[in-house]
This record gives C-alpha cells, structure tokens and sequence, in this order.
C-alpha cells in the first residue's frame, strides 16, 4: 500500500494549481453568471497539454497516466466547476474515446488537431426519449455506398455547438438493442447536420450543453468509430472513465466549498468569537474533510486500478456515485455554514451548490450507478 | 554554451506568519516553493540557450532533500541536468557559506560560459549570494539584470536596472547575472509533456565528501553572521484615517501633508 503521490504527480499538481490560481479563478464568477466561453483559456490550457491529458505524447497529447489526469480535473473543478465539466468531456468522451477505439488513421488524423484547445470534441449519446435506457436510441445510420447516413435528434450534449467534430451514436441495427448500436465522426461542416438550442441551465453555466440535430447526414464510410454494432460497448467502457472522471471533478468542488467554509469559518465573527469556534460549525467542516478525503480516495483507486490495467468499472461507479453525493452535502453546507451569505451570488458557495448536481446526474445518473455496482455484486 | 542557474527552495512567504512571541517564523504547513527570481532566471536560461541553438542548462541548489522539488520544476522547465548539494555540514550556512558551496560545486562541474541566479530569495531578501558567488569564481558580475540579448558572436547586451532608468551594459562571458523578473516575456507554466521528460533527466545528489574543499567554510562554522536574535519592531506613532467623500478626502489628506511639510505649495 502506498497512498503517496509520485514526484511527478506532486509536480503536475502544484503546476496545474498556479495555472488555475492565476488563470481560472479570476474569471470563474464571470464564466457562471455571464455564460462566458473563454476561447483564450483553453489555447493556453491547450499549450499545457491539458486538452489531451492521457492522449499519447505521439499523438499531440501529454501522455499522463490516469491519476495524474484526475488530479488536474480535481484542480481545475476547484476553481470552476463548468471549466472542469468542459475539460472533463472533451478529454475522456472526445479525444480520450477516439484515442481508446480509433484505428490509426483516425488518431492521426484527428488527435494532434484536437488536443490544442483550439477546437473540441463532443459525444452524442443522450436523445430526447432516451437518457439512462441507451438501448432506446432512435437515431439512425445506414449504409448506403460509401456513405453512412444519419437520422435523429441528440439533446444535452457537452460542447455541442463548438465541437469541430462529435461522436454520434445511432443504431445500425434495429433489431438488436444495445448489440445494434455504432459509433460514427461526424464533422461539423457535414450537410445535414444542425445545431440547435443551447440549454439554460442550473449550474455548470459556462459550459455548452446543445442539440443537435441529423437529417440525411451523410459521413464517409471510414467515419464509423469502432467495431459496427459494438459501439455500446466502446461507450460504455468510455463513460466507466468519464465515472472516475465526475468523481474528480465532484471532489475538485467538494474542496472548494470546504476550503472556502474553513476561511470563512475563521474571519465571521458572532456572539463575540469567530464561527469556527462553534462545535455545531466545526462538525459540518470535519465532515466535509473527511468525506472530500474519502470521495477522493475512491477516485484515486478507481483511476490507479486502470493505470494498472485491471477492471475499474464497478471501482468507478462507486468513485462518481459517493463523490458527486458528498459534494452535494458538502456544498449545502457550505451554504449553511456562510448563512445568508452563502445564499447570494457575492461568494461563490452558491455557485459550488448549483455546478456540483450535474455530477449526480451526468454520465449516468447515481441510481444508474447504483444497477451497475450491484450488478458487479452479482445481484 | 554552458549555462548555469543557481537556485533556492523557499517558504511561500505569501503564507507564512511570524510566531507573536518567540519572532520566528511558523514554517509548519507553509508550502515550500521555488524562489520566483530564480523561476525568471531558470525560464531566461533556457531561452538564452535556444536562442543560441546550442549548449546546456544546469541548476544547482543548496538544501534539505526536499529542495528536491525545486529542482524537478526547474527540470519542467527546461534545464537539462540538476545537482543538489545536500548534507547536514551545510546545515546553518549564512550567504558567505552558502557562496562558496555553490562556487564549489560549480567548480566540480567543470568550464562553464555564464552563471545565473534570481537578484534575491523572497524568503532572506538579502539578494547577497550572487554577488558573493561571482567573487568567489572570480568573474564579473551584473545584478538587477532585467534584458539579456545575445549575439551570434556571443556578445551580450544587458538591461540593468537603476533607480532611475536603466544602463545598457555590453559585456562577454564568463559573467555572473542577477535577474530581476523579465521584462521581455511573461512565466510560463511549463506543460505537462516536459513535466513527464524531466523525470528521465540526469539528477545527482552531493554531499559534502563528494563536492570536496575546504570543510571549515561550510555552514555554521563557516558562517561570518550568525542570527542571534530576530523580533518585530514596535509599531511606531499613530494611524490617522480620513473618512468622506473622495474630494473632500483628498483635500483634508494634502492639507495634512502640507502641514507637516511633506508636500510643498507651488
């Protein structure tokens, strides 16, 4: 056992914390209530190599292991939770997918573009009548010559409106439920292919949640992502790392909204003393430690496990579940331990409250989690 | 061209607080990071060295095995090797010391071209050991460098600062500069690729035996000052505070400067 960061783990996180401090931070308020996309972040998030974390150094990426990633993701949500959430997408669905499940050709063609920060990559799965059940897909791809060609609608999609290309998943055969599903490429200027409106949301505001809509879009044979109809299996395993992934960004909020309390806990003073000195304030705080320290634990396993190779899937289900549930209770609290200052958008608790539910509900809900572990438990 | 930076692990002294009654400082939990200045000169370095299309970098560091970490980062950076200079004989070493331990080890590593340092740590400020290095190497010396330009024949042109503008300095090596934060570039954090190659680079480890000399010069015993005391001075006369609007303000604070003759009516 060894519960220890590696130098260069340790080098990686104190980098990406200046970086944040210095470039993120300031901004994070304005990217939440203005809804602002900062282009110029992530070209400079891009030269850092945080645009393709896990991406081979051969491909354009860095080249880190999977701790290291969850590190930077924790660092990043930190600070700003719908930075995180746009990272996070097109990192482990985007690149990180076609790295996984592309053949050659595809990565060298499409990774050394897309892990500049100059462009993005989407994943299109969700539907409007099809969210957790992925098995009722409606979109469509058939083959006619050398052309797929996509029907349907996508809806909440991460980055949608800017990706220069986005994964689409749509059924290549109907008969067949999940084993029916593929993968395609589809780039943006493809006629047939639309963006429509782009949601107004709770939280993660400064993050681009768009539909997208297919009709008689036609992509070139060698766009298909992957074995054709094993395409649920190649998201799956993807969305098993985008769990860890959620996992790290709900302890990167987690940590914000307890290091935001610990400071405020000492400087608000009532009844004579600072807050901090209330045993009923202390409590909600070490709660919040340990239960960050725990979530982050999980999601260090889950990410050490692929690191080595081995099955992490039911290890990251737990990592996003319990950490994305922490994180709420933690940034509740928060809230309750700045009173009616935590309820204004002056101080940024409120911002953690709002950015943090996506966590439960992104990339399979906490009762999908649920199914997948007790599933794992043989149930 | 063979370059060398000197650099120092220090307290992040933006959080460091000072213990009310013994005066020292509270270094429990205070995260160790590498000197600024000497972050500029590493980054001016390695700048320098692609400039010129040829060469190498290395950063030296006296320290605790902690100082480790400063020297990975300088590593990211873009130096090409490390040497920290580690062992409890330096342990206590005032700049006198600390100068001519450096000047060992760099003597150790054979001809060089330039020596860079940061102008000062931001933990002592005493902005001495470069001075003191270049004496003990016996070359020349700029401090307050704030513009290094190098020609293809190796010449150098350097800003340096002055209190009230700067000289234009031309001058070959072997020199010693002191540096200021650049003004010619902004720090960059260094990616995460060079991150991961500065694990694969040379790092060595020496301790007093290795880097040889003259073992009385080193640390406490080596040291012409030593701290005795250390205590906040008491705060002196009173605060006054002027309160209403800007306007009114600012004329109730120059007429207190006039009254004390701090400003003069023209």
């Amino acid at each position: 056992m060894n519960f220890k960061l590696t130098d260069m783990q340790k080098l990686f996180q104190k980098t990406i914390r200046e970086f944040c401090e210095k470039e993120i931070k300031p901004i994070s308020a304005k990217i939440d209530k203005e809804e602002y996309f900062p282009w110029d972040l992530y070209r400079k998030m891009g030269k850092m190599g945080l645009m393709g974390m896990t991406v081979p150094q051969k491909y354009g990426g860095a080249g880190i292991d999977k701790v290291s990633y969850m590190i930077a993701l924790e660092e990043i949500s930190r600070y700003c939770g719908s930075t995180g959430l746009t990272v996070e997408a097109h990192n482990t669905l985007g690149v990180g997918y076609i790295y996984e499940r592309g053949t050659e050709e595809q990565r060298k063609k499409y990774l050394p573009k897309y892990t500049t920060g100059e462009a993005f990559v989407a994943l299109a799965i969700t539907e409007p009548n099809a969210g957790s059940d992925v098995a009722s897909l409606q979109t469509t791809a058939v083959l006619e010559g050398n052309e797929w060609v996509l029907n349907g609608t996508k809806q909440f999609i991460t980055s949608g409106d800017i990706a220069g290309i986005t994964i689409v998943m749509a059924k290549t055969d109907k008969t067949k439920g999940v084993k029916g599903i593929s993968a395609f490429i589809v780039e943006k200027d493809t006629p047939g292919f639309k963006v429509g409106q782009l949601e107004d949301k709770l939280g993660v505001r400064g993050s681009r949640t768009a539909q997208l809509f297919f009709e008689d879009c036609q992509v070139p044979k060698e766009n298909i992502l992957g074995e054709k109809d094993l395409g649920f299996i190649g998201v799956m395993n993807t969305l098993d790392r985008g769990r860890t992934a959620v996992g790290a960004m709900s302890v990167g909020i987690a940590r914000g909204a307890l290091e935001d309390s610990i400071e405020y806990a000492k400087q608000r003073e009532q009844f004579g003393r600072p807050i901090g000195k209330f045993q009923a304030i202390q409590w909600k705080i070490a709660d919040m430690a340990t239960e960050t320290d725990a979530a982050r634990l999980l999601v260090h396993r889950a990410a050490f496990l692929e690191d080595q190779g081995l099955p992490f899937s039911k290890e990251a289900s737990m990592a996003k579940l319990f950490a994305s549930e922490m994180a709420m209770r933690a940034t509740r609290n928060a809230i309750q331990v700045f009173g009616g200052y935590g309820y204004i958008r002056e101080y940024p608790v409120e911002r953690y409250f709002r950015d943090v539910k996506l966590c439960e509900i992104g990339e399979g809900t906490s009762e999908v989690q649920r199914i997948i572990i007790a599933k794992q438990l043989g149930l | 061209m063979k370059l060398i930076v000197c650099v120092k692990q220090v307290p992040d002294t933006t959080e460091v607080k000072v213990d009310p009654k013994t005066h020292t400082l509270i270094r429990d939990g205070v995260p160790s990071i590498l000197n600024p200045y000497d972050h500029y000169a590493v980054e001016e370095c390695v700048r320098i060295k692609e400039k010129i299309g040829e060469g190498s970098v290395t950063v030296i560091t006296m320290g605790p095995p902690q100082a480790r970490s400063a020297l990975m980062r300088c590593l990211a950076i873009g130096a090409d090797d490390a040497v920290l200079i580690s062992d409890k004989v330096f342990a206590g070493s005032d700049t006198f010391a600390t100068a001519y331990t450096l000047s060992q080890a760099i003597r150790k590593l054979g001809p060089f071209d330039m020596v860079f340092c940061g102008q000062q740590a931001i933990d002592g400020d005493t902005a001495q050991v470069g001075p003191e290095l270049a004496q003990q190497l016996g070359i020349p010396q700029v401090t307050y460098v704030e513009k290094i330009e190098i020609d293809d024949k190796h010449k150098l042109t350097i800003h340096k600062q002055t209190e009230d503008g700067y000289h234009i300095l031309e001058t070959k090596a072997p020199i010693l500069l002191a540096l200021l934060p650049p003004a010619s570039f902004q720090p960059e954090h260094p990616p995460m690729s060079s991150i991961l190659k500065a694990k694969k680079k040379p790092f060595n480890v020496w301790d007093a035996k290795v880097l040889g000399g003259d073992e009385s010069k080193f640390g406490l015993e080596g040291s012409f000052t030593q701290v005795i005391k250390t205590y906040s001075p008491p705060s002196r006369g009173k605060c006054e505070i002027i309160e209403g609007e800007d306007k009114e303000a600012a004329k109730k604070l120059g007429d207190i400067l006039l009254k004390h003759e701090a400003l003069t009516k023209r």
